[in-house]
């Protein structure tokens, strides 16, 4: 009977974090549509509150039709999210081994660009060169997030400078190889590589509707799926799964238990390459089917929040990356029906962050009582 | 002034830390409150300072009841508490962390510091507690920086003085002098709260003991008429044995031979110099020392944490010096660390998790790149219950546990394998009485199945009941081979100061 209660009071604490992450979400969104209602000049001119405050409806509404309303707006929403789902697990990846990962961005472009290469360089028949493309990528972008897990573990140097650095390095690199006859489109002066041969693109998800050539979300959806799965059951199932586990969580005890603490380090940051790079395949093969500078976005950045929203969990960073695809998917409607610019979003993303990094303020606002505060598994701090 | 807690109940999600407590202390008299780990001392001294609003009950002084909401309101009623660890700002000087809230200022707020030096020096003369204002905290000894609390509590005009475990951070010889601090200040007519899980102590200084268990007062004793072991069996609820129980050791062949081993930290430090001892099969081995005189590094040295600088360490003949400690792990040697917090135990992890945290890589618990989960949970469930381990389940968090059942988790981990060599560095050290009886009991037993056990610890007491030869470190050097039933603590005290008595009875 003890044992009933304390099992469900566990539960009862899981729950209570992810209602503070709900909550956190609805302030955001209340925060949001003051801002809406300050910012819609027109109406509050003519003195019209009512008016601006069915602003706020018609934006929010907005965002729903935009993201979920119709099969093209899901198609939109499973595009945006798929590369921040695997840029968000290789956030959250590194953050479970302590480690914090600004560098996905870099990984990001080292994946696109091998699985480019291998997209326009090969000629065979799709099902051998889609999955030899996304694998180089996992390959590129591991490789690259090897370097700052390298340079951790042999000198100490703290990820979070390096990955910046090599997420500018890389952007410049890129800059260069585009610039290249190897990867320069024939008959372009700009930075655009050549295309993926038809091939070599990642297949539509809604390929078997015939003539809607507006579904553009693609396997890489699949992938990223496979991603959160291949996550789930590394933590669950694996000894280095429960060794990234220990060592995150207290890297004394790690070493004191026999772990390979360096070797930890290295294969963190090459398995949160892997994923970022994964991503980098995705957006090339996928979405745009060629690579130009800045393919990787904002994405990178955008996953650190989402691994953070998500707690590092397989599953909260998987829905994280949906709602910040569907934030981002459902904004460009929004800004098409109801004037409220798409920046809004941004400025939604960063209230979700800050609210969540601030859970007392959350707490305090709602009166929600003795939730626990469960912030997840994130990175060392500067001392390690 | 008079001080009453009338029906004090604090209650946390699933446990009630505080039931029904009331507990009075005058002005001019020491109360120690004991009780084990996890009993509710520390609560209820939080409700005292204001930390914790208490859900049922009164703070009662002089009969007038009063409602703190934060310590400033204790402090402003007279209440003063010095933490066990210390709130002090190492790189500022005593004067500067005394005044630290009270400034003296001058004009435009300037810092008067000849005035807060004067008051440090008026405070330090009364009290007799010698000390320098100018003194720079960092470079102080535990033991001063202690005092420099308590005159940081004295100028916020305390009437009770209420200590938290005072004695777990000082040497023996600090400790005397503590409590002839606490004389000092109960004969100048403050009152003090003495909390502690030491028997001794609270008999030692006392006028009168509280004792507390789950969070309930279960009686108060009289230390002029009170023995150790009723106030154990009143803490733990059942009788408790107090001291070591076990045979003189059968001797086997030597398992751990430990030659001129050297040890320099990054900056060239000595911690451990040349030093050479050996331990054989089926007895224990002790090492005495006041902390700090290079025990943690031989730990470390032993167990491959740490890099031996010069000398050969062998465990059955085989060299292990360059091994890291997963080979030593395999080896047969056993480690229950110092700090069990920091290197011991993953807080974040379950107790399950925990119990395999050295071991899930062997072919028990992993096939392949997967762990068996369900081997471990099976095996979890056994040591739990093997090993009395007090937790609602096997998931729960370890980090939840009492220090007491935290150590047993280790304990079971670590000792329920085949063993060559088994290293307990402070193997009970923030434990409960219970908890001291069961481990002392299992090292003992490990001792009579063959094992070889090197035992590290700063509790004089313990390390020689539990001890067949006994060293003793200081300044990183052996300086002594004792045999601990024919030598007296105060011997062992002396060499722990690093003097020699002459007339010293050598093993």
């Amino acid at each position: 009977m003890k044992n009933l209660f304390n099992k469900f009071g566990e539960r009862l604490n899981r729950v209570s974090s992810m209602k503070l992450t709900l909550l956190a979400v609805l302030s955001a969104l209340i925060v949001g549509a003051f801002i809406i209602i300050v910012s819609d000049v027109d109406n509050l001119r003519d003195g019209d509150v009512l008016g601006a405050v069915s602003t706020v409806g018609s934006a929010y509404w907005a965002l729903v039709v935009g993201s979920f309303g119709s099969l093209r707006a899901i198609s939109n929403t499973i595009n945006s999210s798929t590369p921040l789902i695997l840029c968000g697990v290789s956030v959250a990846i590194a953050f479970k081994a302590g480690l914090f990962n600004i560098g996905a961005t870099g990984q990001m472009l080292a994946g696109g660009m091998t699985s480019l290469w291998v997209g326009f360089a090969m000629d065979g028949p799709g099902y051998v060169q889609v999955p030899l493309a996304i694998l180089a990528g996992a390959i590129g972008g591991a490789v690259f997030g090897a370097i700052p897990g390298i340079l951790k573990a042999r000198t100490g140097a703290h990820e979070v400078i390096t990955t910046i650095m090599l997420n500018n390095m890389a952007a410049f690199f890129i800059l260069w190889l585009l610039k290249t006859d190897l990867f320069q489109r024939e008959d372009r002066t700009d930075p655009i590589s050549k295309l993926v041969s038809a091939e070599g693109r990642l297949p539509r998800l809604f390929g078997f509707m015939d003539g809607r050539a507006d579904l553009i979300a693609h396997v890489g959806f699949i992938v990223a799926l496979g991603a959160v799965l291949a996550y789930w059951w590394f933590l669950k199932k694996t000894t280095t799964g429960f060794e990234f586990r220990a060592y995150g969580l207290n890297a004394d005890a790690a070493t004191y238990a026999g772990m390979h603490v360096k070797r930890l380090t290295v294969l963190s940051m090459m398995f949160a390459g892997g994923f970022a790079g994964l991503a980098g395949a995705a957006e090339v093969l996928g979405t745009y089917g060629y690579a130009s500078t800045n393919f990787a976005g904002n994405i990178g950045f955008d996953a650190i929040a989402i691994a953070l929203l998500g707690q590092s969990s397989p599953l909260g960073t998987f829905f994280a990356a949906i709602l910040f695809g569907a934030l981002q998917a459902g904004g460009r409607q929004m800004q098409t029906n109801s004037d409220v610019p798409i920046d809004l979003i941004i400025v939604l993303r960063a209230l979700i962050v800050m609210f969540i990094a601030a859970p007392l303020l959350v707490k305090t606002i709602w009166r929600t009582k003795n939730a626990t505060i469960a912030a997840g598994q994130t990175f060392r701090g500067w001392g390690s | 002034m008079k001080l009453e807690l009338r029906g004090i109940t604090k209650r946390f999600p699933g446990v009630v830390a505080n039931d029904n407590v009331n507990l009075a202390l005058n002005t001019g008299e020491v109360l120690s409150l004991i009780g084990e780990n996890g009993a509710g001392k520390s609560t209820l001294m939080s409700v005292l300072y204001g930390m914790y609003k208490p859900d049922e009950g009164q703070i009662v002084i002089d009969g007038t009841d009063l409602v703190f909401a934060s310590p400033a309101d204790a402090i402003g009623a007279g209440i003063g508490m010095v933490h066990q660890h210390f709130m002090l700002v190492p790189v500022f000087t005593v004067a500067e962390n005394v005044v630290l809230g009270v400034e003296p200022t001058g004009a435009l707020g300037k810092l008067n510091i000849d005035e807060a030096r004067r008051m440090v020096r008026e405070i330090s003369d009364k009290y007799n507690l010698d000390l320098d204002p100018d003194a720079v905290i960092e470079d102080l000894p535990v033991g001063v920086q202690q005092r420099v609390e308590i005159v940081k509590v004295l100028l916020r005009d305390a009437k009770v003085v209420v200590f938290d475990e005072p004695t777990a951070v000082l040497t023996p010889s600090e400790i005397i002098e503590f409590f002839e601090i606490v004389k000092t200040l109960v004969s100048a007519g403050r009152g003090v709260v003495f909390i502690t899980h030491k028997l001794k102590e609270a008999l030692n200084i006392a006028d009168r003991i509280a004792v507390l268990r789950r969070g309930k007062v279960v009686g108060e004793v009289d230390p002029k008429t009170a023995t150790e072991s009723q106030i154990a069996e009143m803490m733990v609820g059942r009788p408790v044995q107090l001291t070591v129980d076990k045979n003189s050791a059968k001797t086997g062949d030597v398992v751990l031979k430990v030659t001129d081993l050297t040890v320099l930290d990054a900056d060239g430090r000595t911690h451990v110099e040349n030093v050479s001892f050996e331990v054989c099969a089926g007895e224990i081995v002790g090492i005495a020392g006041v902390q700090g005189n290079g025990q943690t590094e031989l730990v470390e040295a032993l167990t491959g944490l740490r890099k031996a600088t010069r000398g050969v360490i062998d465990l059955d003949g085989k060299d292990l010096t360059h091994s890291n400690p997963r080979e030593r792990h395999q080896m047969g040697m056993a480690h229950i660390p110092e700090d069990r917090q920091r290197q011991g135990l993953v807080g974040g992890l379950s107790v399950a998790e925990n119990l395999v945290l050295t071991r899930y890589h062997d072919d028990q618990f992993s096939h392949g790149v997967y762990v068996d989960w369900e081997a471990a949970n099976a095996v979890a469930e056994t040591l739990i219950t093997e090993y009395d381990i007090r937790t609602p389940n096997k998931e729960t968090g370890v980090g939840t546990l009492s220090g007491g059942n935290q150590q047993k988790v280790i304990v079971a981990r670590e000792l329920s394998r085949d063993l060559r060599l088994t290293i307990a560095a402070q193997p009970t050290r923030g434990v409960d009485v219970g908890s001291i009886e069961y481990i002392h009991s299992r090292i003992v037993k490990e001792r009579d199945a063959g094992t070889a056990v090197l035992i590290v610890s700063t509790e004089l007491e313990e390390v020689m009941a539990l001890s067949d030869r006994l060293l003793v470190m200081y300044r990183g050097k052996v300086v002594a081979e004792l045999d601990p039933k024919k030598v007296t603590p105060m011997e062992v005290g002396l060499y722990m100061a690093g003097s020699r008595p002459d007339s010293a009875v050598s093993a």
